[in-house]
């Protein structure tokens, strides 16, 4: 694969760094930072854009915060009790930390996938249209052309599409994680968080959800967590790499992977550190 | 080079056999413990084996037809006496103690066998079960005539046919009259069944009917009205009164002409003593010749005893007859306990599990309710007599039921009580098993439904409940396995000897939950331990005791089979 991301692109040929990203292609933009565990501080004044329509990775030594970062996109961490959140995340503008802000429907506009492949234990149908009918949609044709069309993003339509009434659970790892995706997707998000999606896949499955990525960008953007150097250059256009709960190093995946400003960046990519 | 083959020859040399004593090594094996498990589990099958064969055992011979042995009793030193009895035990009781017993025994026999013996014709002997030696019970013979009837009351009569009579004519003797006799007692099960169905049915209806109206005359006069100054309120109620009172004659009508058409026939019979008896046809269940019987013969009369044990009413202080009012209102009340205990006990485990924040107040709450388990059941017996039966029930009756008053309502102990009553004893195991198939659901599914914009109300309808729905049949399982077996804190809450109707019935309301009911455990302790004819009252403690243990299993079975489908929909991811 090519390391050299976005050769063609319209709008990233004109940034040189990440910290340019012009205003109007921001998806995410994260301000101030800071979040606590208890006692303990797991992200540390942390500041960045995320551009719109590009895959973002996150890399770093295990417990850096990347993916407390991650769930910090999508308030999921609003769910573990005595966690703190100070600064501001704004999606297109909006702080979702705002005190009118429903959590239930930001998700439906960041969708996540996890580390484990974690289907619901009902049919491969249900589980695609399970924030669909959350949010109210009924209609047996609009589900089924949604699930159709899910399923084909997330390239495993033909693989399943004569037994979508069959347990979910019935599906291999790499099948499973792709009807994550397809399930993230169902409710068409802005954002995509991805949380080492391929750390219990196998090669070819990992193959698959990566091209399943570039294929994702054109339409979403993608956060992707990753301790996979090599995914991490093969399918981003921009590359974050934390350390100790801080934002390390934030630029071009080009420029992160071939001439990184910082000393510890080149070690931990180079596998000196780590 | 060669120090180094010595040496992987010393560390393969090492592999065998291993270290230590070989007592050592066969406890490291593990074996010993394999074989104290394998004893243990043989053990438990064993003991529950034994329990249902126990009580099989014990149980079923009751309702076998015994051979009835015609003999003459002599006892040394007196006159013989003649016996048609069924041997129903026998067992060696030593010399000493007969002698003890006052028994003319001979001194030089170290033992003697002595029997059990069912003598029936209780009106002439005073007894029904008569303890003799076998050495003195001479002379022993099977007449194929000797016949059995069974009889509503006084017991079973042994005897011989002589002759039947009608309107105190005789009308055939001898084997012939066994013969009309057998065609006749059809006619007199089927004119029976019509009398109980318009006991049960259209007088208990007109009954009913009466007391509504009296209550609600009743209501009138507490409101402070007569039938003197409001005549327009109470005409209505007494002219429908004497409607009824005039249906009421005229049932009672029919009741005697079906009593004076069953009276008509009588029986005579002639007991071994030489005593001759009338019996009334309207008074006979059953009769039957045993000693005649066929294998096949036997068996189809076991199947019909065992069909009237379980399907018909006790007779005669419930020594006799059924048990099917106990079957179902243990039943009944189990379900009702069922329905009210299940949702109760998932909504407090829901709240203590998924919304209360967890800290000293939810352990405090955990361990008391776990302590709550530990309660003896007789205490919640209290607890349901003091406060349901005494506080709600009593003010349930000042608010809907004061025209019953001073008679209770709802403030006597019922079938409502004793089901709110173990509802509470057996919250706490739903509540622990809810708990605990909550636990076990993964946070990832959590988090999947809430990252899918769910709300937590949304997730926990939608993936948790589903999920841990066989977690809480479990805990309905355990609780009904529980609330079957009690027998304790009914007594004081609902459990009575002998109701007189079942609590659902078809009178409007038709699920009565006022009404006092009989229960099998109940049933179990009260034919064992009260009961006036304790030779009789033993074999139905076991034939109790298996069909409340077969209740049990049946109810369970049942969740069982309803937890198996939902954990086949619901199957957990397997990481």
């Amino acid at each position: 694969m090519n390391t050299d991301p976005n050769p063609a692109a319209p709008i990233s040929t004109q940034l040189a760094t990440a910290a340019e990203v012009p205003a109007d292609e921001i998806a995410l933009e994260v301000e101030r930072l800071n979040l606590h565990y208890g006692d303990t501080q797991a992200l540390r004044n942390i500041s960045m854009r995320i551009p719109r329509q590009r895959v973002t990775a996150f890399i770093g030594p295990s417990g850096c915060g990347k993916t407390t970062l991650l769930r910090a996109f999508n308030r999921l961490n609003d769910l573990i009790d005595g966690c703190r959140t100070e600064g501001e995340i704004r999606l297109y503008g909006k702080n979702i930390y705002d005190r009118d802000v429903d959590p239930a429907l930001l998700r439906r506009r960041i969708g996540m996938v996890f580390q484990k492949p974690n289907p619901f234990p009902k049919s491969i149908y249900e589980n695609v249209v399970y924030g669909l009918r959350l949010s109210g949609v009924r209609k047996r044709r609009e589900l089924d052309e949604i699930v159709e069309w899910a399923l084909k993003s997330a390239a495993l339509l033909d693989e399943v599409k004569d037994r979508l009434d069959d347990s979910a659970l019935g599906l291999s790892g790499g099948q499973q994680q792709r009807l994550i995706i397809a399930r993230a997707i169902a409710i068409q998000p802005d954002v995509i968080l991805l949380d080492e999606p391929c750390s219990s896949l196998d090669p070819i499955s990992t193959l698959k959800v990566e091209e399943l990525i570039q294929e994702l960008k054109s339409r979403y953007t993608i956060a992707i967590v990753t301790h996979n150097m090599q995914q991490a250059a093969r399918v981003s256009d921009f590359t974050a790499f934390m350390y100790g709960g801080e934002l390390a190093e934030f630029d071009r995946t080009g420029r992160i992977f071939t001439k990184p400003s910082m000393k510890r960046t080149e070690d931990y990519i180079t596998g000196r550190y780590g | 080079m060669r120090a180094t083959a010595a040496q992987s020859q010393e560390s393969g040399r090492a592999l065998v056999g291993g270290a230590g004593s070989r007592l050592d090594r066969y406890l490291r094996s593990g074996e010993p413990y394999i074989w104290a498990t394998a004893a243990a589990i043989s053990l438990a099958f064993l003991i529950t084996a034994g329990l249902l064969l126990l009580l099989v055992s014990r149980g079923l011979p009751h309702f076998w037809p015994a051979e009835l042995v015609q003999a003459v009793y002599a006892v040394p030193g007196q006159a013989p006496q003649p016996l048609l009895v069924e041997i129903r035990d026998h067992e060696a009781v030593t010399t000493r103690r007969l002698q003890d017993a006052g028994l003319p025994v001979a001194a030089t026999q170290p033992s003697y066998e002595r029997l059990l013996v069912k003598t029936g014709n209780r009106e002439l002997g005073g007894v029904d079960f008569r303890y003799l030696l076998a050495d003195w019970l001479q002379q022993r013979s099977l007449p194929a005539d000797a016949s059995v009837f069974e009889r509503l009351e006084w017991g079973n009569f042994h005897g011989y046919v002589l002759a039947l009579k009608r309107d105190g004519q005789v009308v055939a003797s001898g084997e012939q009259a066994w013969v009309e006799y057998q065609a006749l007692q059809q006619r007199i099960d089927a004119l029976r069944a019509q009398r109980r169905a318009l006991e049960k049915g259209a007088i208990a209806s007109v009954n009913g009917q009466l007391e509504r109206l009296r209550l609600a005359m009743r209501h009138l006069e507490l409101e402070g009205r007569t039938a003197q100054d409001s005549p327009g309120a109470f005409a209505p109620l007494m002219q429908r009164r004497e409607q009824q009172q005039a249906q009421y004659q005229s049932l009672r009508a029919q009741l005697a002409a079906l009593d004076a058409e069953m009276a008509r026939e009588t029986l005579l019979v002639r007991a071994v003593s030489g005593q001759q008896r009338e019996l009334p046809l309207a008074t006979l269940l059953r009769g039957y010749r045993p000693n005649g019987m066929s294998f096949t013969g036997k068996l189809r009369f076991l199947g019909a005893k065992l069909v009237e044990f379980v399907s018909t009413e006790p007779r005669e202080s419930n020594t006799e007859g059924g048990i099917f009012p106990a079957i179902f209102g243990t039943v009944l009340m189990v379900i009702l306990m069922s329905v009210i205990v299940t949702p109760f006990g998932i909504l407090a485990a829901l709240y203590l599990h998924e919304y209360a924040r967890q800290g000293a107040l939810t352990r405090t709450i955990r361990i008391a309710v776990n302590n709550l388990a530990g309660v003896p059941s007789i205490v919640f017996g209290m607890f349901g007599l003091g406060f349901f039966v005494y506080f709600v029930g009593g003010q349930l009756d000042q608010w809907f039921y004061r025209e019953g008053l001073p008679s209770p309502t709802f403030g006597t102990p019922g079938i409502l009580w004793a089901s709110l009553t173990l509802a509470l004893l057996t919250l706490p195991v739903v509540i622990v098993a809810t708990e605990e198939g909550l636990s076990r659901i993964p946070g990832s599914l959590r988090e999947a439904s809430m990252a899918l914009g769910a709300t937590q109300a949304e997730t926990l309808l939608k993936i948790v409940l589903p999920i841990a729905s066989p977690a809480m049949m479990t805990g309905l399982i355990l609780a009904v396995a529980r609330a079957a077996g009690e027998v304790a804190p009914l007594m004081l809450v609902g459990v009575i000897k002998l109701a007189p109707t079942l609590p659902i019935d078809g009178s409007f309301p038709f699920l009565h939950l006022e009404r006092k009911f009989m229960h099998l455990g109940f049933h179990i302790y009260d034919v064992g331990f009260q009961s006036p004819n304790v030779e009789a009252a033993r074999p139905l403690v076991y034939a109790t005791s298996l069909l409340l243990v077969a209740v049990i299993l049946s109810l369970n079975l049942a969740a069982i089979a309803v937890r198996s489908r939902l954990r086949e929909r619901f199957r957990m991811l397997d990481h």
